[in-house]
């Protein structure tokens, strides 16, 4: 059994082995140790197939996919800027002040693959390759490619990804609900979801 | 030859069917109700709450922290503080719950209240009867039925009573010994200053001292065995 | 046979004539499919031309009542994914919060680790297999004989964690707590036992010929499509993959046993039914083995907070080998007290993504026998 290579390593073999592929190294902070792979949405399926058939990779199982949720967040800074100011004697001169700047970094969901290899069967410690996909906004640019047609395994999971996260997977041959009912309109796992009032409970109580 | 397969599997249904009049092993079904399983010592069901001495409400080990209303999975516990103080089984002066109840018909029976209480105030009963004619009332457990006293207890779960009286009677003799410690520190520092009389600190009083084995809350059936 | 494709255009034109394409809806009441499990199922003639499974019945969006639990509560609620094996759902997901957080584990309780999850694997099999005989007109008596013997070994786990089922034993860093010597001797006696009711159990109905009629060449799963599509566990072996997630990431101590991965040669239901019977054996190799070798020790990381774990921000994904294939926990921590995103990789649910691959062109008969070998439980297809 041999080792996987490491984060570097697979990107510069992916922008190698796919022309014009944009990889981005995702670092972990855990003690897991589990970096990702950041793809762009054209190249990702491309992507998927060379580090399916390569040789030495055969990533041929996708174990596990997922939507993640990461909400509009507010970046707050200091930063110092240069001022007229009027000093003590009255004159205006030039200071530094410090000013809270506030940024919106628009948030954005993200599809999450787990790959492992079940003919090179890579390790101990057998770590997975994850890629990431990620959408523009969390409204209405939300679509990221389907790797379905790579990986049987992800029809289900990104069924499930759209249901519960409402990510658009484009090329899947079947995206329907898969847990909730057809005709449920919100996406239950997003982090601002809000769940209904329980008011058959509550009529039910005496 | 055709048909092998299935003289062997009657042969083997054969064995089993005879086999269960001598072997324990291949029949181990329990006429319930009217045989019954002894409970492993493990066994758990919903949670109670222990109090000590006779009296279920100065007795009442729970201090009404509320670590197990936070850390509940289906929060089922509901506990209200109380807004005056009782001493505890040390002789310190501590909150009580007010009120203190558990929605049985959630709970589900997981141990994590028992796991994070740091007071040895709730555990987990064995008592698996509970249906009731009520669905709402009748499944939501008040302070005074929660309470069961330590000798219910001891009596469902030895070992684990065993070695929580033993800590217990411990902190409460180390308490003991500190109080006296000040109190003497105390009267020699007021004999030093005059001759006044120094007012011993009231001695702890816990269940280390072997408290009068108390009655069981009426409205309860014994616990089945 | 006419396509499915072809068909479906015709059933949608509403052309009539077609009165041999019946659609029915198996379940989800339908004894044969394991709890609240639904089939749209087309038939020409008996012939199944196309399924479609649908479930969800019995969703509680598990997922997000972890996110807004501690760590610690979340692993009660694992309880009740695969209701059948508390057990290994708890150690997937200690697993993967011990990755997360870099927890070490004592000896002993990696030794108790294995001995529950194997006895897990074994209760689940010999249920399955019942199960999968009861499917197929064996009513009763085999299932019977797996219930006696999963019995046992739940009176085994009521007296070490309290409960059956609802085990909620394992913890980050070890096990809530020890076993007993007594009980280790409850263990030994029981797993010197279970051979013989192996033997007994796979005689009943190995050479049966209504059972090898029945199960023969039905619902081949080719190995290609087996891995692409994700498929693990018994299934997977079954078709031929030596994929054994205790051989390839030998968590726990399970590199310390020796016992064989049995591989299929045909991929039907007949090699996954023997594929249990014959996982049951390993199970008790590993068995005799962990009990041999069971060291003294700590049960529990002495520096390991279990309330108020708080991980430092990041991810990571744990997996192991559970009876119905590959559980795997992913977690993605950002540093406050409860999970920032949990997420449960269910063997059962992947392993019916392809059902309808396996049932194309077979009798509705067999459908039922099929999803029996698939061996799934809704309360972890659902979550």
């Amino acid at each position: 059994m041999t080792a996987l290579p490491t984060a570097e390593d697979l990107k510069a073999q992916i922008e190698a082995g796919v022309p014009g592929a944009m990889v981005t190294i995702v670092p972990n902070g855990s003690p897991s140790a589990q970096d990702s792979l950041l793809l762009d949405h054209e190249h990702a399926r491309a992507v998927a197939l060379f580090l399916r058939d390569h040789p030495d990779l055969r990533l041929d199982f996708c174990s596990l996919v997922t939507g993640v949720d990461w909400l509009d967040t507010e970046l707050t800074e200091k930063v110092k800027v240069k001022k007229l100011a009027a000093g003590p004697d009255g004159v205006e001169t030039e200071q530094e002040v410090e000013e809270t700047r506030k940024t919106k970094v628009p948030g954005y969901l993200e599809a999450v693959y787990h790959l492992f290899s079940m003919e090179k069967k890579h390790g101990p410690p057998s770590l997975p390759v994850v890629l990431r996909l990620r959408t523009a906004n969390r409204s209405d640019r939300n679509h990221v490619p389907s790797l379905t047609s790579v990986w049987r395994s992800c029809e289900f999971q990104e069924r499930e990804a759209f249901d519960l996260y409402g990510i658009v997977f484009d090329g899947h041959p079947d995206l329907r609900r898969i847990l909730m009912w057809e005709g449920f309109e919100d996406h239950p796992m997003r982090k601002d979801y809000v769940p209904p009032a329980d008011d058959i409970l509550l009529e039910a109580r005496p | 030859m055709f048909g092998e397969g299935i003289l062997q599997g009657l042969y083997e249904t054969a064995r089993n069917f005879f086999g269960s009049y001598v072997d324990k092993d291949r029949l181990v079904t329990v006429q319930y109700p009217e045989e019954r399983h002894q409970l492993p010592e493990a066994t758990r069901e919903f949670p109670f709450l222990l109090y000590d001495g006779p009296d279920p409400e100065a007795g009442l080990r729970c201090v009404a922290c509320q670590i197990c209303e936070k850390e509940c999975p289906p929060r089922c516990i509901h506990i209200e503080k109380s807004k005056d103080k009782k001493p505890d089984f040390v002789g310190k002066q501590q909150f009580y719950p007010a009120v203190f109840d558990i929605d049985v018909s959630v709970c589900m029976s997981c141990q994590i209240c028992v796991e994070v209480c740091p007071f040895d105030a709730i555990r987990m009963d064995n008592e698996y009867e509970l249906s009731t004619s009520n669905r709402f009332g009748g499944l939501l457990y008040t302070k005074r039925e929660l309470a069961k006293p330590n000798e219910y207890y001891r009596k469902i779960h030895p070992t684990e009573a065993a070695e929580t009286d033993d800590r217990r009677a411990k902190e409460a003799e180390e308490a003991k010994a500190k109080a006296a410690a000040a109190a003497a520190a105390a009267a020699a520092k007021a004999a030093q200053v005059a001759a006044i009389p120094a007012v011993a600190a009231n001695g702890a009083t816990g269940n280390g001292a072997a408290p009068k084995p108390a009655e069981q809350p009426a409205d309860k059936k014994p616990v089945n065995q | 046979m006419t396509t499915v494709a072809e068909l479906e255009r015709r059933v949608e034109a509403g052309e009539d004539g077609l009165g041999d394409i019946l659609e029915v809806s198996m379940g989800p009441h339908h004894p044969s499919t394991h709890g609240v499990f639904r089939m749209d199922v087309r038939l020409e003639g008996e012939k199944v031309v196309r399924l479609k499974p649908v479930f969800g019945y019995l969703h509680r969006n598990h997922e997000k009542i972890a996110e807004h639990g501690a760590y610690l509560s979340a692993i009660p609620y694992t309880d009740r994914l695969d209701y059948l094996c508390s057990m290994t759902n708890n150690w997937g997901y200690v697993l993967a919060v011990e990755k997360l957080a870099g927890i070490p584990v004592p000896e002993r309780a990696e030794y108790i680790r294995v001995i529950v999850a194997e006895l897990t694997r074994f209760q689940n099999h010999a249920g399955l297999v019942g199960f999968l005989l009861q499917d197929m007109g064996a009513s009763g008596t085999p299932l019977m004989y797996a219930f006696r013997e999963r019995e046992k070994i739940l009176d085994l786990f009521e007296s070490l964690s309290g409960a059956r089922m609802m085990c909620n034993y394992l913890r980050f860093g070890g096990l809530r707590v020890d076993c007993t010597a007594a009980w280790l001797e409850e263990v030994r006696r029981l797993v010197a036992g279970l051979p013989k009711f192996v033997d007994e159990f796979e005689a009943l109905l190995r050479t049966n010929e209504i059972l090898m009629a029945r199960t023969q060449g039905t619902g081949i799963l080719p190995r290609e499509l087996a891995i692409n599509a994700g498929v693990t566990g018994p299934m997977l072996r079954a078709s031929g993959v030596n994929y054994d997630i205790r051989k390839v990431d030998r968590y726990g101590v399970y590199d310390r046993f020796e016992f064989r991965v049995p591989l299929g040669d045909h991929g039907d239901v007949y090699d996954r039914y023997m594929m249990r019977i014959l996982e049951m054996r390993e199970s008790l190799k590993i068995l005799e083995q962990a009990l041999r070798g069971i060291p003294e020790g700590p049960i529990m990381d002495p520096k390991t907070r279990l309330r108020g774990l708080r991980p430092k921000a990041g991810e990571a994904y744990g997996r192991i080998e559970a009876p119905k294939g590959e559980l795997g926990f992913f977690l993605i921590s950002d540093g406050t007290g409860n999970p920032y995103r949990y997420r449960v990789r269910p063997p059962s649910m992947i392993n019916l993504t392809i059902l309808e691959d396996m049932c194309l062109g077979h009798n509705i008969a067999d459908v039922v026998v099929i999803l029996g070998s698939v061996d799934i439980v809704l309360g972890e297809v659902d979550r």
